[in-house]
């Protein structure tokens, strides 16, 4: 691993595994998410919710623990995303990279700023993703796409990030903390 | 472990980004050129986690379907009495299409009348609801196939009570419908007595639009929806739906299947079928032709 931090502790098995396990906990809550969206639950735009949960982690993780989702992943989830969700291949990849990248340019003013600062500039990146995703997709297919989804999507982050924050948080806390290990 | 040094560490970690970028733009440009890939790649992912949807969907279609045992049993002896009466009605209606069926036989025997070919169907379950953002579609669990999977490609897809749509991928265990209301759906129908034939086309929503019908004879409201056999994509005379104008004024069609809550799913693999949903050979492929699979 490119980054192994100075242990004070002896790096036993038991230890190598249980930070291990906190490093991949990021992806594994991001893929499991997405499984689990795409049950029949018979929700209304349950669809929509797919990229706005997948923008949520990445935009999350890359904020506060960037070590833990690197592009690699990003770009493996948004090829699945985009399977899953009978896009373009690669569309998503894309856009979920080009997320980090802006995250990571807003991380020296985001990370101390407000809960409330954090949550809006997530709602307007949404925003701006999901025209974006909308704009390749209509280009992609040759077809003229609604533009309810990409409002819907707006209004399911704007709706949901304060929940899905606030799961993350204490997942940031706990076990995917690999400090702690 | 390799131990690399801090500036060189940081090279790389700076450049993992644009090289990821770089790597998802080819994989754009791949899905362009090569279209079968991503189907490819989507039924594989689909036949993984086929099973694992069955899994949960079970329990959550048996919490959807009963409100528990206690409280059915209070409406046993009155569901009872109402399944009696209801059976008695049937039974009367069985001997009317008896009769009618003996009616029609005979009629067909003297008209030389040349039966459509008798399709193959399987049932699948429903197991997952992968539609996208854009996309309306269905994920459907399949018998293993004995032979070419890819012969389900196409396939007819029909609830109890209508048209669903039909068959865009096809893997080893599951199988992907595209519904009738997606943005890309396009069936040829034949509405009303006279079978005039119109376009419906998916527009995302509940009830897809009607298109290119004659001016002179609009569709009329409440007039039965039929599928037709023009373009050769789809067998003749398969319920759709009813016709109804909306707020706009404009023909739609209200689907007889239960779209929003699909259960169970029959795919008919019609013998004249063809893997790409081209026009049939023998008749001359047509500008306007009629397509009903996922445009790339």
């Amino acid at each position: 691993m490119a980054r192994a931090p100075v242990l004070r502790r002896p790096a036993t098995g038991w230890r190598r595994l249980d930070a291990a396990s906190r490093r991949l906990f990021p992806l594994a809550a991001l893929i499991f998410g997405l499984f689990v969206i795409g049950m029949p639950f018979g929700i209304p735009g349950q669809a929509a919710l797919r990229p706005v949960y997948a923008m949520g982690c990445v935009y999350f993780w890359s904020l506060y623990r960037p070590a833990s989702l690197p592009a690699p992943i990003v770009a493996l989830c948004g090829l699945l995303l985009d399977l899953a969700d009978l896009s373009p291949l690669g569309i998503w990849a894309v856009l979920l990279l080009l997320l980090q990248g802006a995250t990571w340019l807003l991380r020296r003013k985001l990370v101390p700023a407000r809960f409330l600062l954090v949550w809006a500039c997530f709602v307007l990146l949404v925003a701006v993703w999901s025209i974006l995703a909308w704009a390749a997709e209509a280009a992609l297919t040759e077809t003229w796409l609604p533009l309810t989804p990409p409002l819907l999507e707006t209004l399911l982050a704007a709706g949901l990030y304060p929940a899905l924050a606030a799961l993350l948080i204490r997942a940031h806390r706990g076990p995917a903390a690999v400090e702690m290990a | 472990m390799i131990r690399l040094s801090i500036p060189f560490r940081q090279a790389l970690s700076r450049l993992t980004l644009p090289v990821m970028l770089v790597f998802s733009l080819g994989c754009v440009l791949i899905g362009r050129a090569d279209q079968h890939l991503s189907d490819r790649l989507r039924s594989a992912l689909d036949d993984l986690l086929a099973p694992a949807y069955m899994l949960v969907s079970g329990p959550i279609q048996a919490v959807e379907h009963s409100t528990g045992a206690i409280g059915h049993l209070f409406e046993l002896s009155q569901e009872n009495a109402q399944l009696r009466a209801q059976n008695k009605e049937l039974l009367q209606w069985q001997e009317v299409a008896m009769a009618l069926q003996a009616q029609n036989d005979a009629l067909k025997a003297s008209l030389h009348f040349v039966p459509p070919p008798t399709p193959h169907f399987s049932t699948g379950e429903v197991v997952a609801d992968l539609g996208g953002v854009y996309a309306r579609s269905v994920l459907v669990l399949v018998p293993p196939s004995n032979g070419d999977p890819q012969t389900l490609l196409g396939a007819v897809a029909m609830d109890g009570r209508g048209l669903a749509g039909r068959v865009v991928d096809a893997g080893s265990r599951s199988a992907r419908v595209l519904l009738i209301t997606d943005i890309n759906s396009r069936i040829p129908v034949a509405i009303g007595a006279n079978g005039e034939p119109a376009l419906m086309v998916g527009n995302n929503g509940p009830d897809p639009s009607l298109l290119y019908w004659s001016p002179s004879q609009p569709p009329a409201e409440g007039a039965m929806v039929l599928t037709s056999a023009e373009g050769g994509a789809f067998a003749p005379g398969l319920p759709v739906g009813v016709v109804h104008y909306n707020a706009q004024n404009q023909p739609v069609v209200l689907p007889l299947a239960h779209l929003s809550a699909l259960r169970i799913l029959r795919l008919f693999s019609y013998p004249d079928n063809l893997p790409d949903l081209t026009p049939i050979p023998h008749k001359k492929p047509d500008a306007s032709s009629i397509r009903h699979h996922r445009k790339h």
